[in-house]
């Protein structure tokens, strides 16, 4: 019997950090709450369960059934509930990554169980559990308490820290066959398409972000090879995206992606409201602008006022020295040319 | 399963205008509402032109309902001059919580029995991302959320491919099923000046929610706390040379 459960998943590099990070606050609220942590994986992470060792959490449990051998949210939704009331379990915590935000509402109401999507921190007063999440776009922070005596929480990533253990634990595995029919298990993913060789922005620790400054896509290069350069991922503004320049799964904004990297580089993006609503979490922000006015500057952490045209490529050579890095091809033949 | 004619229930929730800048009212768990613009949910605006386009290939009629307050009628007008038949206000002042409101849409989603109910990815004031998965499992349908393409077949099947982290993928599902969409699926219409003068004399239906209690409540609601260095550099070789110390030895980020 598990008092708290960590729902995680996998991804082609192994277990999802997201799901490192929902494995460190389960056991951080464990331990606040004197209770017990296992760990669940969904279709795919079966075979990585032992890492959550790592995390500290001794306990993993999955879910056996034929049924879930290709996700089906739904299915995957009727298969935990039967796992919670099975262990009694009184908190469930998942990332809010793409699948987590579908999954997580979806067994909450099964369960008529409160549920706070996108936390960005888990807090224990007075022995209850509370969560602080942003809404209306970050601009608000509100706390939320949940009613019910089961707690569902999903948990934004990058926001907590997964911190593996000195000493690992030892893991224990159990197995649990839910009773599952066909029907429940609607809405079977067919397939999963990759974009290959292409960081995603909401996996990347940092980001290098392009706006209407950067003139047209034949100068986006700029931004790709910094982004090459600090291994990080490319992100757009929606000027950017809308004069499709750059595609829409780069856009960060209130109608785009939530990221909170630990870097995020903004060159030539001017700080609209609906933009710093996707990036204001970011740790560390950097602004690069010709105008000193710019909104981007009042959010950043250090700005770089001048003509990015002038500023990257020097950034980049720059940067490439101190990295102990090769500078970029296209950085390179610029500078040839000058 | 024939699927002409389709009915489909399109959600629509009432915001406070993206460039809204809310303000925390004195007892400090909601915000003040007077003070703001509000807007049909931007998302909702492709759920709206995804709902008008499957009426327009399949037949049938398309239901615009929101739960809101009197001033949400507004948006359902916009509906009804875009080419929706029927409107629906649920009256709410607020009251509900996410789950309130799921259970008020599931309660008319059995009154009126549509064969695809459509969402926005969030709604952009408490941008929840769970009304698809709480109205689908309510009603007991499958769902699918955030889905940036959306195909439906001639025997009711629906393929769905929505954005996940590195990727997309493709789900399969059958009608009847809820599908909320993300910018890209569509280009929404605008309406035209004679459909909005017409769509001024449709009647909007009006009904009370279902009493529900709520599962959670919001205690505290604050500002974020700026916490930035707020370091400002010029260009200059030096500044560059400068940015990068800071990055590593004060942010410690490279
Ligand atoms: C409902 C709604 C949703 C929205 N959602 C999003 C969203 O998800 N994401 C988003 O980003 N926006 C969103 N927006 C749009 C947003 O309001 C802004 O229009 C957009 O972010 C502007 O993009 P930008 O900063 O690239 O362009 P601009 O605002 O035009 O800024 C360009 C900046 O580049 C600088 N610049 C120009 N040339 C140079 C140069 N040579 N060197 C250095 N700097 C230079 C300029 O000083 C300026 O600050 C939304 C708007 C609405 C109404
Ligand atoms: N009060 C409401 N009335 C009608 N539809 C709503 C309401 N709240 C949310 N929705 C729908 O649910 C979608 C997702 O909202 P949410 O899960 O609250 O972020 C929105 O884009 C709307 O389509």
């Amino acid at each position: 019997m598990a008092a708290i459960l960590a729902l995680v998943e996998a991804d082609p590099r192994g277990l999802k950090r997201s799901s490192c990070e929902v494995l460190t606050a389960a056991r951080t609220v464990a331990e606040q709450l004197r209770s017990s942590v296992a760990a669940v994986a969904l279709t795919g992470a079966a075979e990585l369960l032992e890492q959550a060792a790592l995390y500290g959490v001794s306990e993993g449990i999955v879910l056996e059934h034929e049924l879930l051998e290709r996700y089906s949210m739904p299915g995957m939704a009727a298969a935990l509930a039967q796992l919670i009331e099975h262990e009694q379990a009184h908190i469930v915590l998942m990332a809010a990554t793409a699948r987590g935000k579908e999954l997580m509402p979806r067994l909450a109401a099964k369960l008529r169980a409160g549920y706070a999507p996108d936390c960005v921190e888990l807090l224990v007063h007075d022995g209850q559990l509370l969560a602080r999440r942003p809404i209306y776009a970050g601009k608000v922070i509100a706390t939320v308490r949940l009613r019910t005596a089961l707690h569902l929480y999903a948990l934004r990533p990058n926001v907590f820290t997964a911190r593996p253990v000195e000493k690992p634990v030892s893991m224990v595995l159990r197995r649990f066959r839910p009773h599952l029919s066909p029907g429940e298990c609607s809405a079977v993913v067919r397939e999963v398409l990759r974009s290959e060789g292409k960081l995603d922005v909401l996996e990347a620790d940092i980001i290098v972000s392009g706006g209407r400054g950067m003139r047209g896509p034949e100068h986006f290069w700029m931004v790709e090879e910094l982004a090459q350069l600090l291994g990080g991922a490319v992100g757009a503004s929606r000027a950017a995206v809308d004069a499709g320049w750059r595609p829409h799964s780069e856009q960060i904004g209130q109608t785009g992606k939530t990221v909170s990297p630990t870097l995020y580089i903004a060159c030539g993006i001017s700080g609209a409201i609906q933009h710093l609503a996707g990036m204001s979490s970011s740790k560390v922000i950097v602004a690069i602008n010709k105008d000193p006015e710019a909104p981007i500057f009042k959010v950043a952490d250090y700005g770089v006022v001048g003509d990015l045209f002038d500023v990257l490529p020097r950034l980049a050579v720059k940067l490439a020295h101190f990295l102990g890095k090769p500078v970029p091809e296209g950085f390179r033949r610029v500078l040839e040319r000058n | 399963m024939l699927l002409v004619p389709m009915r489909v229930m399109v959600c629509l929730s009432y915001v406070p205008d993206t460039a809204a800048r809310p303000r925390i009212a004195a007892d400090g768990k909601q915000i003040e509402r007077t003070e703001l613009k509000f807007i049909m949910n931007p998302y909702d605006e492709y759920a709206l032109e995804e709902a008008l386009r499957v009426r327009e290939r399949f037949g049938g009629e398309v239901l615009a309902v929101c739960v809101g307050p009197v001033g949400a009628t507004e948006i359902l007008r916009t509906a009804l001059a875009l080419g929706a038949e029927r409107a629906l206000l649920v009256r709410d002042e607020g009251t509900l919580d996410s789950f309130g409101v799921a259970m008020a849409l599931a309660h008319v989603a059995q009154h009126y029995r549509p064969e695809l109910i459509l969402m926005g990815r969030q709604s952009i004031d408490f941008d929840s991302f769970q009304m698809a998965s709480t109205v689908g499992e309510l009603l007991g349908f499958p769902s699918v959320s955030v889905v940036s393409r959306l195909t439906i077949g001639e025997g009711g099947t629906v393929v769905a491919e929505r954005d996940i982290e590195g990727g997309k993928e493709i789900v399969e599902t059958q009608l009847p099923c809820v599908i909320s969409v993300q910018k890209g699926i569509n280009e929404p219409r605008y309406p035209k000046l004679p459909d909005i003068i017409k769509a001024k004399s449709k009647p909007i239906e009006e009904i009370e929610p279902p009493a529900v209690e709520p599962v959670s409540e919001i205690v505290a609601m604050e500002l974020p706390q700026q916490q930035r260095r707020g370091r400002i550099l010029g260009s200059s070789d030096e500044d560059l040379d400068e940015l990068i110390r800071l990055l590593h030895e004060e942010a410690k980020v490279i």
